[in-house]
């Protein structure tokens, strides 16, 4: 028995190197942090390469593998490995690895003193908690994950702890994420209580073949939802969001938008797809909640995805900073793929994926123009960027280009996601909620547009001139070339996120 | 196959987007190469649209030009292009004014010159595109890509009040199109659950959309509808288009009243009345009414306006009015005088802007009670508006009055409509044009010249009559001899009428 688990651990291993790598990054970068304090270019240097080895580790890993560690009794363990989750997890890394290249020229970061050393490991420890978020497949190991990852970005949140508002950011996401996990874990106790198990798979298992009294079911499930909501910024748990990423350096309101919200979906998706539903089944139709059928949870994330997407885009109306109206506009975006979780089938969730694939490339882009206009303007305020389409005109045009495609606009990146999208729901007969869906799209047109209003149809007199380094030019056409190529030729997302929505035991 | 042939479609539509591209090579500081060099693309463009004109044969049913490419293969969506005799005329239409239109801002557009034609250029793509395409994706990012050099045109050269203006038209037209967009969809969806693949494909769709549940039918159309509505612009839709007009430059104005409003009685016809004939006809009466709603209401509205570019614009709505009543009134009468009825609006209303920005220039004002007397002045000019309001009006020999006749003849026997009272009340819609206008003309023209500003008016120079010139020579044309645009979409427009309604089809009386 104990060899027999030992064994695993050992031949686990093998599949667990994209991690390895990751971990390997974390020590590393600890290491060097101590000894080369001063050198400006190694630290980020360290955490690319450690990403990159970590993205090749992970395409050379085999395609599909489940229950890794396994250990006593049973041989259902803690973690999979599926094209699920590596869709995720190649996700994640564009995304960290984005964020090291715009630390780089980030003027937040580099002046923010010499603690920079805790920047970089802090972001590779971030990035190892949302690998690990995308794979498990046990309620102990999710919650530890989570953790990981919350613990991470407060700290990250609150980089810049000089400045006041980075400060406040800080405690906010603290206390709100304090509580958001607290009833995670309650809800958790409670299914383990139910259960007897942490693995989703056994949970699943009992669920379906015990008689088991659903209102405790129901609760638990809220509050796991509950708590993944918070980390996907899910009205009404979304409170946090436009305080910490104003706050917040930019760099990491941009890797909280994309990669965190990713892996809180990977998480939402597998873990209630898993527990909740018969996951021997090939096919789901619609409305498949085989457990707790009782309860009607498509309409509910119906209803929270209509509140999410309606709230964010609503508040988002009435921001004048920049990035405040972006961290609105994420909440948005976020309502707009919880729609497609809804269908729970796997056109809904490849149209998470698309949509997914394609955000990162625009939120990023917007995020990174946003970020080195703010450098040499020293603001975010809508106000302040009028006439800069004419001063900056690459940037001007790259950021309206980013925010069209945000709003969904042919043809760019945007348009495609939502088609898809509205697609699904339209294919499952949810036709109303692709109407509010396209009415929030009108909504967040609106307040995009106020920037492209500010940059071109008005005029100032203000200097402003702006001399992008080469390095920028490439980060910035790197986002904006696939934002307009993918409008038109989108083939190959496509088919990546079919391959992506087998999740292991479907 | 006829390789050749076949490209010249993609190649007159995706022209002016190449020219684009390659202005943008172009040193801002050379604001007169950037002129010719976009007069000359745009030029070349309608030369192109000239070969399709001559080589579409007009005693052949279905389209011509096709050319299809596979696209997105897993969703059957294709670049799937061709024309009938409905978007032949327009697309000509689109070619044609275009220069003339970059030939009018040779003096109007000192700003941005390059980026002001460069979203010129990328409008006539988009224009082209939407008339052109097949398939419904694509004819949706046509439709939608459009939007935004248009906005970029209006909020960026426009008058005061340019901002208000870009952003509701930009609102409006999106709230409409993305619902159309869901419609599109649930045609792909219901494709699927009868052929087994999905597709957008516009002469897939046909076969299948009226097989749909009465009720689903219905609520299709009315996304569609709304979406060609809103651009028409059926009345009560049509709050937008003051606005815009007023605040668009002339050139924008231009292209707005001359092409991108027929984009939306263009949907109607094309796709509202073929996908769901069923609804059309039920329909009609209500659609007809708001049509003549349109015509009297625009009329009245005109009547009133100080602002001789706001009274253009309200007459607009009057006139689009006559071309949704047309539609709706479902023969081929009143179907084709819809369609030389869009020609119509294009060349005369152009060119009143085209006339009015020429004034406003001079005098920077547009008011109506800002001028008078001044045909001794400007005779040239006087002679020209003369003509373009007559035209306008619907004077026999000239252009208006062969569609408007053609609509109202059509509506009076419409089967569809079944009532004399439509053809009764959009008549009144022919003599408030002509109060409105002439009444404008005879306070801007004649009486004494009172006003010491115009007392040294220049007259049109050689290059305004020159682009005026064409348009002038085309609603004579088109007021004496129609039956050259005619006979392109006799058997276009008879043939999308027989696939509404076989029985009630009337043949044309030569």
């Amino acid at each position: 028995m104990e060899n027999n688990s030992i064994q695993n651990i050992l031949e686990s291993l093998n599949y667990f190197t994209p991690e390895l790598a990751l971990m390997l990054t974390f020590f590393v970068l600890l290491l060097v942090d101590l000894f080369f304090r001063k050198s400006k270019y190694l630290l980020p240097a360290i955490s690319l390469v450690g990403f990159i080895v970590s993205g090749y580790l992970l395409v050379y890993t085999p395609d599909v593998k489940g229950f890794l560690f396994s250990t006593g009794m049973t041989n259902i363990g803690l973690y999979v490995i599926d094209p699920f989750s590596f869709f995720f997890k190649i996700l994640i890394l564009l995304a960290m690895i984005y964020t090291i290249l715009f630390s780089l020229s980030s003027k937040e970061i580099n002046e923010a003193g010499g603690n920079r050393g805790e920047y970089y490991v802090l972001l590779s420890s971030f990035a190892l908690g949302m690998f690990l978020l995308t794979s498990t497949i046990d309620l102990l190991l999710m919650y530890l994950s989570f953790e990981l990852v919350s613990l991470s970005s407060y700290i990250l949140a609150g980089f810049t702890r000089n400045v006041k508002r980075s400060a406040e950011a800080s405690l906010k996401y603290i206390i709100f994420g304090a509580v958001a996990s607290g009833a995670m874990l309650y809800g958790i106790s409670i299914l383990y209580g139910l259960t007897g198990t942490t693995n989703l798979y056994l949970i699943n298992f009992y669920l379906s073949n015990q008689n088991i009294e659903s209102l405790p079911l129901v609760i638990a499930g809220l509050l796991i939802i509950g708590g993944i909501g918070f980390k996907i910024s899910m009205a009404p748990f979304h409170f946090w969001t436009p305080d910490v990423y104003e706050g917040a350096p930019i760099t990491i309101t941009a890797v909280l938008s994309v990669a965190s919200k990713a892996a809180g979906f990977a998480l939402l998706i597998r873990s209630l797809k898993i527990m909740f539903i018969d996951y021997t089944a090939t096919n789901l139709q619609s409305s498949a909640w085989a457990i707790l059928s009782q309860f009607k949870w498509n309409e509910l994330i119906a209803g929270l995805a209509v509140l999410t997407m309606t709230l964010g885009n609503l508040a988002a109306l009435w921001q004048s900073n920049l990035k405040r109206m972006l961290a609105y506009s994420s909440i948005a975006h976020a309502g707009y793929m919880l729609t497609g979780f809804v269908i729970l089938d796997n056109q809904g969730i490849m149209a998470i994926l698309i949509y997914f694939f394609i955000y990162l490339f625009m939120n990023l882009g917007a995020f990174f123009v946003v970020m080195l206009i703010a450098d040499k303007l020293g603001s975010e305020e809508m106000e302040d960027y009028t006439g800069l389409g004419y001063k900056a005109p690459f940037l001007g045009v790259s950021l309206t280009i980013f925010l069209i495609s945000l709003t969904g606009i042919p043809p760019t990146a945007g348009f495609v996601a939502k088609l898809y999208l509205f697609g699904a729901l339209i294919k499952a007969k949810w036709i109303w909620l692709a109407v509010i869906g396209v009415l929030n799209s009108v909504i967040s047109l609106y307040y995009y547009l106020k920037v492209v209003k500010n940059m071109f149809l008005r005029e100032s007199e203000i200097e402003y001139s702006h001399n992008l380094g080469h390095g920028n030019l490439l980060i910035t056409l790197s986002l904006l070339i696939p934002t307009l190529l993918f409008g038109i030729y989108f083939k190959p997302i496509i088919e990546f996120a079919e391959q992506s929505v087998r999740i292991f035991g479907f | 196959m006829m390789p050749m042939k076949n490209y010249i479609l993609t190649l007159t539509i995706f022209l002016p987007l190449i020219g684009a591209v390659l202005l943008l090579f172009i040193n801002n500081e050379k604001k007169n190469l950037l002129r010719y060099f976009s007069l000359i693309i745009s030029v070349i463009t309608f030369i192109l649209s000239l070969g399709l004109f001559f080589g579409y044969r007009d005693n052949q049913v279905g389209f011509q030009f096709v050319t299809k490419f596979e696209w997105i293969k897993s969703l059957n969506i294709s670049y799937h292009i061709g024309i009938d005799g409905i978007s032949l005329l327009l697309i000509l239409l689109t070619t044609f004014l275009t220069p003339i239109t970059i030939l009018s801002t040779w003096e109007s557009i000192q700003t941005k010159v390059k980026e002001f034609l460069f979203f010129f250029l990328v409008l006539e793509t988009g224009m082209i595109g939407v008339f052109a395409s097949l398939d419904l994706f694509l004819f949706y990012i046509f439709w939608e890509a459009m939007l935004i050099p248009m906005y970029f045109i209006i909020g960026i050269w426009g008058g005061e009040n340019r901002i208000y203006a870009a952003i509701k038209f930009f609102l409006y037209t999106m709230f409409g199109s993305l619902l159309m967009l869901v419609a599109i969809i649930a045609l792909g969806v219901s494709a699927m659950n009868q052929l087994g693949y999905f597709t957008t494909d516009y002469t897939v769709l046909k076969t299948i959309s009226s097989n749909l549940l009465y009720s689903t039918q219905l609520l299709m159309f009315l996304a569609f509808a709304l979406s060609f509505a809103i651009k028409v612009p059926v009345f009560p839709f049509h709050t937008w288009l003051p606005d815009a007009h007023v605040e668009a430059p002339t050139a924008g104005s231009v292209i707005l009243a001359g092409v991108l409003l027929k984009m939306g009685t263009y949907g109607l016809l094309r796709f509202c009345l073929t996908l769901f004939p069923q609804i059309s006809i039920d329909l009609a009466p209500y659609l007809s009414v708001l049509g003549i709603i349109g015509i009297i209401y625009g009329a009245l509205v005109s009547m009133v306006q100080p602002d001789m570019k706001k009274l253009i614009a309200y007459s607009s709505v009057s006139h689009l009015g006559f071309v949704v009543l047309g539609i709706f009134a479902m023969t081929i009468e009143s179907a084709q005088g819809a369609l030389i009825q869009m020609i119509n609006h294009g060349l005369s209303t152009g060119a009143l802007f085209l006339l009015v920005g020429m004034i406003y220039d001079r005098r920077h004002t547009r008011l109506i009670s800002e001028f008078g007397g001044i045909a001794k002045v400007v005779p040239i000019y006087s002679t020209i508006l003369l003509i373009v309001s007559l035209s306008s009006i619907g004077l026999p020999g000239l252009n208006g009055f062969i569609g408007e006749f053609l609509i109202l003849i059509g509506t009076f026997k419409s089967s569809v409509l079944n009532s004399y009272w439509y053809a009764a009340f959009a008549a009144t819609g022919v003599i408030f044009a002509a109060v409105y206008l002439l009444w404008m003309y005879q306070r801007v023209v004649f009486g004494k010249l009172e006003n010491q500003h115009n007392k040294d008016l220049k007259d049109l120079n050689s290059r305004e009559i020159g682009l005026l010139l064409p348009i002038l020579l085309l609603i004579v044309w088109i007021g004496i001899y129609p039956s050259t645009f005619l006979n392109k979409s006799e058997l276009s427009i008879k043939n999308i009428l027989k696939e509404v309604n076989p029985t009630k089809v009337e043949l044309i009386k030569k």
